[in-house]
């Protein structure tokens, strides 16, 4: 997080992100404070990468990631992020699980997604906690459980999310222990993602060969309607 | 207490078990599989995707594949290839030299033996760019690894699945593997 974070606005804790998601003022102050503006550019480097003249973006994303303090206050933001999202996720799950909409073996997928997702969660609050910050709370989610097409798109779509924002922060994280987690969790997401993507006969590579990460800020906006 | 926390706390056991401390040993794994500077790094990645992309475009065609083995072998092959392009420039960028395209050897005759292979040269790249993630010294890098791998996870799920097998074989996290973990597996592959 760059310098204004040592100021008397840091975010408390527990519930910021939670705040940020219902609240368009808070988030907009938040994500200008952590400087994730260059969350949304730092797919540029792919595109310089294969050929793209957009050298401008992809030195721009360097120096945003770059510019990130070292500290861990920036590390410990994201994780309550994930942290968040793994809260819904969860929440998710358990609903379509309740649901009993799927049977076999697509329905043993989706309980082990679940549990995998709650495994998640356990995970961050422990890196929360190493680090020395406070978990934020379970947020109040509702999602709509109406059929098992629909469930299964919802699921699609939330996990393709979640891929997206585990890799929009991955950059971003400061501490190597914290990286190695959020990748090992990432690439969980994925393969969850590309799993729905098989039922629902939708692309398991959506965004082809190359994934593209999606900011906090966009992240945020897409689980809003589902919080209650 | 939120209907959400009332139900992990039921499951808090479960998370001790399997939460943090199943992280814990891959994360000092993770770390120990330093291998020189990001363009060594990227060298290794670009060997990875040079077997991939030649295992589905070449071998695929080989041993004749049909139905949904040969339409992921076509929709991977091309996008192994992308990697392949992108990780070359990038090599560039960073002022080091691509590697060259290795010869392989691809011990499969059948779609069977095809999509186990595939199953584990997919299921090892995800452990591969995991492992190096941390280790790669430049943000912009690490960002496109990450688009990267998250493509190999994808692929590696949608395979699993079509042999019946797990599409997620380590659970709720995938296990970083080191250049030698890597190597024991990609190895034998590579014919020079």
């Amino acid at each position: 997080m760059s310098n204004p974070a040592n100021d008397q606005s840091v975010p408390q804790p527990a519930g910021i992100v939670e705040r940020l998601v219902r609240d368009d003022v808070d988030r907009k102050r938040f994500l200008k404070m952590a400087g994730s503006a260059g969350a949304a550019s730092f797919g540029a480097f792919v595109l310089a990468a294969c050929g793209s003249s957009s050298k401008t973006a992809s030195t721009a994303a360097t120096t945003a990631a770059s510019t990130s303090s070292s500290s861990s206050t920036g590390d410990l933001a994201i994780l309550n992020y994930a942290l968040t999202l793994e809260y819904l996720e969860t929440d998710f799950y358990r609903g379509v699980v309740a649901s009993d909409f799927f049977t076999g073996k697509v329905g043993g997928l989706i309980k082990e997604f679940g549990s995998q997702e709650m495994t998640h969660v356990e995970a961050l609050k422990g890196a929360v906690e190493k680090l020395g910050g406070t978990p934020v709370t379970a947020p109040e989610a509702k999602f709509p459980i109406k059929s098992a097409t629909q469930v299964a798109l919802l699921a699609y779509t939330v996990e393709n999310l979640g891929a997206s924002a585990y890799l929009g922060q991955a950059p971003h994280i400061q501490n190597a222990e914290v990286l190695a987690s959020a990748l090992a969790i990432h690439s969980v997401e994925a393969r969850h993602a590309a799993t729905l993507g098989t039922l629902v006969k939708k692309s398991v590579t959506p965004d082809g060969a190359f994934a593209v990460p999606a900011d906090m800020s966009t992240v945020l906006a897409a689980v809003k309607p589902f919080l209650a | 207490m939120t209907r959400a926390s009332f139900i992990l706390r039921g499951a808090l056991a479960t998370g001790a078990l399997y939460g943090t401390t199943a992280v814990a040993p891959f994360v000092s794994q993770a770390l120990a599989s330093t291998g020189g500077g990001d363009a060594e790094i990227l060298n290794f990645a670009l060997t990875l995707e040079y077997l991939e992309s030649d295992f589905y475009t070449v071998k695929g065609k080989q041993v004749g594949l049909s139905g949904q083995a040969k339409s992921y072998a076509t929709l991977f092959g091309a996008e192994e290839e992308a990697h392949v392009s992108a990780l070359t420039a990038a090599i560039r960028q960073l002022g080091g030299t691509p590697v060259a395209k290795p010869t392989f050897v691809f011990p499969t005759t059948s779609e069977s033996s095809f999509l186990a292979l595939a199953s584990v040269l997919e299921n090892t790249g995800v452990g591969a760019y995991n492992g190096a993630g941390p280790s790669l010294k430049s943000k912009a890098v690490l960002a496109s690894a990450g688009s990267i791998v998250q493509t190999e996870a994808r692929h590696a799920a949608a395979i699993d699945l079509l042999i019946g097998k797990s599409p997620t074989p380590n659970q709720g996290f995938d296990r970083p593997l080191t250049k030698a973990e890597v190597l024991a597996k990609a190895g034998p592959l590579i014919k020079a």
